[in-house]
């Protein structure tokens, strides 16, 4: 049970981190919201126990191999937030959906300001506001994303 | 906190602990990365791990085009091919007048045979992944080390300079354009020669020459090319073309925005350059490049750094070598024009004689001596002359 939820997971993981990394018209990459980040919250949330920070981490490795100047800064960011989700999945999993949603939306903000820090003091600085819409898309398509992780969970089941 | 601490302890110790072993471990990725060269080998590990997904991630797209162009008629064929034929019979015409030109320009300089033309090999290569956002301009090539593509080595497409490579992986390659904006190009004004650097902004269609004094002589239409300066792009290619000047009274630094001449949101195929080393116009410091691909950091190269501040572009630069090559360079900062960059190195090297003029050309424009200070670049190996 635990090596095929594994299994589900990297998966849903390999498939978050290709919808991040899919090349996009401007338009739409701007509202994309990150996730391969939502995957690995819902992940923490969901069994906590299958993935853990390990998966934020490794996940995070991934993402800046694709897409960032410094390694380890999204490995930094997304381990500080999935411990902090693996940390608090109980009370997380026992709330409604909209403030699931708001939930969300706190941890990616707080993902993209340690990624804005750590921009900011390895000097390579990027102040355009639109690094931020993520965190907004991001919390409105939780519930989506939720319900399909969740499908792929109930069919294990 | 403690009944979540209780509930997910399983194997491995706490959360706490591997939250904190994992974290301190980042940090340590992100600290030697950020020092350079000692993660080289991991990155170039990570990037053939990495190359399949992003071949998943182009395909769609390279299917849809593979779909177009099968289904392409022949009408639509023919017309292409007669365009072609066309665009290349006044290419034809147009080398044969430069190599006209460029021998003409030998002989004037006093050099017995023409120089073989500086780019040695070329390289066609595929775009794999595009980001183009306005925080990065990167793109991946489908050409690597086992290509023979090495690091800081210079993009280019069929009309103008594309970008440098900064990641180089077995069969890929990073490259940043000349747009991202933590890229810096060393240009020169071909009307004037004027030297500054040219500055990406985030945005495809635009590059910033941030450096230039008010009173400056640019205007719009000015075009822009590579100095040579700096170590990775050879002197001589169009970089863009000045859009927009814009003065102000009360600032001391014009505003001026210039146009890449490269398509870079429309191009699918680009090409890799090898210079020859010791060409005129090869780039100035390519005795350094190795060292600096050595280093293997690309902010510590001298374009990758486009510092807020005029000064703080010194300390990027400060590698330039004090060698004999490259001291040759800066002392026609002002009116070299079009031949300057060619004639910076050979002199210098081979015949002590040439310089003499230009020495005296230097009197003159003055004013326009004031342009290099904001490019270190230009003036920082001057000593040993």
């Amino acid at each position: 049970m635990n090596g095929e939820a594994r299994g589900a997971m990297l998966l849903t993981a390999l498939i978050a981190l290709i919808l991040t990394v899919l090349p996009l018209p401007t338009y739409l990459a701007i509202v994309r919201p990150a996730f391969l980040v939502l995957t690995v919250l819902y992940w923490s949330i969901a069994s906590p126990r299958a993935g853990g920070i390990a998966l934020g981490f490794f996940s995070g490795l991934m993402l800046d191999v694709f897409q960032s100047p410094l390694l380890g800064e999204h490995a930094l960011a997304l381990s500080i937030v999935t411990y902090i989700a693996v940390r608090e999945h109980q009370k997380i999993r026992s709330k409604p959906a909209f403030q699931q949603s708001l939930i969300v939306f706190a941890a990616l903000v707080a993902y993209e300001s340690i990624l804005f820090a750590i921009d900011g003091w390895s000097h390579h600085p990027v102040n355009n506001p639109l690094r931020w819409t993520h965190t907004v898309s991001g919390a409105i398509f939780w519930a989506p994303v939720a319900a399909v992780l969740n499908a792929t969970n109930d069919r294990r089941r | 906190m403690a009944f979540g601490t209780g509930a997910s302890s399983t194997r491995g110790g706490s959360p706490g602990f591997r939250f904190t072993l994992y974290a301190v471990l980042s940090i340590l990725i992100m600290f030697l990365d950020q020092r350079g060269e000692y993660l080289e080998q991991i990155r170039y590990g990570l990037s053939i791990a990495a190359y399949p997904i992003e071949l998943a991630v182009s395909s769609p797209s390279a299917a849809w085009r593979w779909i177009q162009e099968s289904a392409a008629t022949r009408d639509a064929l023919r017309v292409e091919n007669t365009r072609l034929i066309n665009r290349n019979r006044e290419l034809e015409l147009r080398s044969m007048r430069y190599e006209a030109l460029s021998r003409e320009n030998d002989q004037l300089r006093g050099l017995q045979e023409a120089l073989p033309p500086v780019a040695e090999r070329w390289l066609v290569a595929e775009i794999v992944d595009i980001q183009l956002n306005n925080l990065r301009q990167r793109i991946l090539v489908n050409r690597g080390t086992r290509n023979g593509v090495f690091k800081g080595q210079a993009l280019l497409d069929d009309k103008g300079l594309l970008g440098q490579t900064t990641h180089v992986g077995p069969w890929s390659a990073e490259v940043i354009l000349i747009t991202d904006p933590e890229h810096a190009v060393p240009v020169q004004i071909e009307r004037t020669g004027l030297r500054t650097i040219a500055v990406g902004t985030g945005d495809t269609a635009s590059l910033a020459l941030p450096y230039l004094p008010a009173n400056a002589d640019v205007k719009t239409g000015d075009v822009l090319m590579t100095s040579g300066l700096g170590g990775v792009f050879p002197a001589g290619y169009p970089v863009g073309r000045v859009v927009e000047v814009h003065r102000d009274a009360v600032q001391p630094l014009a505003q001026v925005r210039a146009e890449p001449f490269a398509n870079l949101n429309v191009d699918r195929e680009v090409m890799l350059i090898w210079f020859r080393e010791g060409h005129p116009a090869a780039p100035v410091t390519a005795t350094t490049t190795a060292g600096d691909a050595k280093s293997g950091n690309p902010r510590m190269q001298p374009q990758s750094t486009p510092a807020p501040k005029p000064k703080a572009v010194a300390p990027g630069t400060a590698e330039t070598p004090p060698g004999g090559q490259s001291g040759a360079a800066p002392p026609s900062p002002g009116d070299a024009a079009t031949i300057a960059p060619p004639a910076k190195t050979t002199p210098a090297k081979s015949k002590p004689a040439p310089p003499a003029p230009k020495e005296e050309e230097e009197g003159p424009p003055s004013e326009e001596d004031i342009p290099a200070k904001p490019e270190p670049k230009a003036t920082a190996p001057r000593s040993p002359q």
